[in-house]
């Protein structure tokens, strides 16, 4: 009980709060905004040159009012944001019209979440445990070169990583293709050769969440672990003749990774932004694609859709990690 | 203050590194006041050359010069995350500051608010903004827009760089000696937050750079403003990579790692400088 109490009911608040808060932010901002998105509608659909009746016009106006939910005032507009919210009705595309958004979200998402569940454990994996070893033998050598490479690399943006590769890779050595996410015309049968071509156009933009994750998780672990080499049970555990490699992956590591699952928690939700300019750079046909699209195309129901289902799945992410938290620290477990 | 820069730069070459090239970069941006060419007009030289002793850098396919372009983009982007980090420094510091020092169910509050921020995917949340006031998005209005945004996480880092500082014996001093909170915090506390400011101004510049890259590649900022950004949204929008022009898309993008390389570790050096724990590891192998 007192674990429930201790533990999860904070957590579980805090799931609510992200949430409330980011829907509240998507659902405040473009209200406060100084241009109208149904007069911006209007005016361009007046500028595409067809003459339409006044009439029509107000009709016009009327529905995509509705469409928008900008009926009526803001604190039932705030209602039925939130109903709509609870049905996962997020209204339909604007350039696809009348293609309901969520079905357009349905066939991107697959795409982004494969490549981004197996990115992020494959770089925080990578990332932990070179830098609990580069920690640990940091006078040698390569713990030395390696630092100097993430430390490069750790800065860069994702979307300067991504487009370097893509100059590298697939302008100046063409190895791999330019984009997208099946060669053009394969059609999807489940056959070996369509699980190569997958992992063959998956492979740069994954190449460049790892390398970018990796070495953020690189450094921190770096860090980590020098702290902890001067723990007391450490000395202890080197004095009674305990070999070097039981110590790195039983002693430290085991004890840094603690933080770096908080970390990961934490952290998700830049690792997803990354995901969506690598996408993007790669046109890999996810949700960082479609974002890009609505994007330049103004379709503005598709941009909220995207950015409330991003919040509601990155909060649900981070509610996951920490439920199975305990898992790993015993402290919070028997407490 | 003058004496720690001055250490800095004798010891540790992450830091030599980091303020060398940014005072190089500081250099270009005052040297765009010297432009011959104005940023914002087309065609003043001829197209497409390539570097060359006239034109440093070589010029765009619309008739700019790569090298002068460049000094008012680092010249832009410099003062729009001056703008963005000192708002979201306010913010940080004042909940650092609050939460740390009050702790109690104050700090419970704002302290899940501020887990929030840090959770949220803020790309999405900022796209869509800047979709929404896309005419209106120049460098101060971007600037605060990040600024407002920006904060979180080093709040979070200040708080508990307060919460140890709260349990130290200075602390007590001050207060039976009868010091108000305002004046505790402003007088001993400041000074010694001081540099952990300034590491996460460090890279909270960088964070908001590396924003405003991704806006304006995306084509959300105004793009006649010459940033790293727009530089590099044209410069891909005209496919300079595949016509061969590579002085015009390497350039912002070199510009761009070696400003956040820069920035970086200035931040890391800054912050390890903090820590003695690092400091004594440090001498150690200097002397070993």
């Amino acid at each position: 009980m007192l674990f429930f109490k201790s533990y999860l009911l904070p957590r579980i608040i805090q799931y609510l709060v992200v949430i409330f808060i980011g829907t509240t932010v998507v659902f405040v901002v473009p209200r406060f905004m100084p241009t109208d998105p149904v007069q911006k509608t209007l005016e361009l659909v007046a500028l595409q040159g067809t003459y339409i009746d006044p009439e029509a016009v107000e009709k016009l106006r009327e529905t995509l009012k509705e469409l928008y939910g900008l009926k009526g005032t803001l604190f039932e507009q705030y209602i039925v944001f939130w109903k709509r919210l609870f049905r996962g009705d997020f209204g339909p595309s604007f350039a696809q019209f009348p293609t309901p958004v969520m079905d357009l979200i349905k066939i991107s998402l697959p795409w982004t979440t494969v490549l981004l569940l197996f990115t992020t454990l494959l770089s925080w994996i990578i990332g932990n445990i070179l830098g609990g070893l580069a920690g640990y033998f940091s006078h040698q050598r390569w713990a030395r070169v390696l630092e100097g490479i993430a430390m490069v690399i750790r800065p860069v943006p994702y979307y300067i990583v991504a487009l370097g590769l893509l100059i590298i890779f697939a302008f100046a050595f063409p190895i791999f293709p330019v984009g997208g996410g099946l060669s053009v015309g394969r059609e999807l049968h489940l056959t070996f050769d369509l699980f190569v071509d997958i992992a063959k156009h998956a492979f740069l933009p994954a190449l460049s969440l790892v390398l970018v994750g990796s070495s953020v998780w690189f450094m921190t672990m770096r860090l980590l672990i020098s702290n902890i080499l001067r723990e007391d049970y450490v000395l202890y555990a080197q004095t009674g003749g305990i070999s070097d490699r039981e110590i790195v992956f039983q002693y430290a590591i085991r004890n840094a990774l603690l933080p770096q699952i908080t970390g990961l928690a934490l952290s998700l939700g830049q690792i997803f932004s990354g995901a969506l300019i690598t996408e993007q750079v790669f046109a890999y046909p996810g949700l960082g694609t479609l974002l890009y699209n609505s994007v330049s195309r103004g379709d503005y129901n598709l941009l909220m859709g995207i950015t409330l289902l991003s919040i509601i799945g990155i909060a649900t992410g981070v509610l996951i990690i920490d439920l199975i938290y305990p898992l790993f620290d015993p402290r919070i477990r028997y407490r | 203050m003058l004496s720690t820069i001055r250490d800095l730069l004798k010891y540790d070459k992450r830091f030599t590194f980091g303020f060398s090239v940014m005072s190089l970069m500081i250099f270009l941006a005052i040297l765009s006041y010297f432009s011959p060419y104005d940023p914002k007009v087309w065609n003043i030289v001829p197209r497409d050359m390539p570097p060359s002793l006239k034109h440093l850098l070589g010029t765009t396919s619309m008739g700019q010069d790569v090298f002068w372009l460049a000094t008012f983009a680092i010249r832009n982007s410099l003062f729009l995350s001056l703008i963005a980090v000192f708002i979201s420094r306010i913010i940080a510091i004042f909940l650092g500051l609050i939460t740390g020092y009050k702790g109690g169910a104050l700090d419970r509050t704002l302290m899940t608010i501020n887990d929030s921020f840090v959770i949220l995917p803020l790309l999405p949340i900022l796209i869509l903004i800047a979709s929404v006031i896309k005419g209106s998005l120049n460098i101060r209005n971007l600037g605060i827009l990040l600024g407002i945004f920006g904060w979180a996480w080093d709040a979070r880092v200040l708080r508990s760089q307060i919460l140890s500082l709260r349990e130290r014996e200075f602390t007590y001093t001050a207060r039976l000696s009868g010091m108000r909170t305002l004046s505790i915090i402003l007088k001993e506390y400041l000074p010694f937050i001081m540099p952990l400011i300034m590491a996460t101004a460090m890279n909270n510049m960088l964070w908001v750079i590396g924003m405003e890259v991704t806006l304006a590649i995306l084509g959300l900022s105004s793009l006649e403003i010459p940033t790293l950004g727009t530089m590099i949204h044209w410069s891909v929008n005209s496919q300079s990579l595949l016509l061969g022009i590579w002085w015009w898309i390497l350039t912002p993008v070199f510009i761009c790692i070696l400003l956040f390389i820069s920035l970086y570790m200035l931040s890391v050096s800054i912050s390890e400088f903090l820590d003695p724990r690092t400091r004594l590891q440090r001498i150690e192998v200097m002397k070993g």
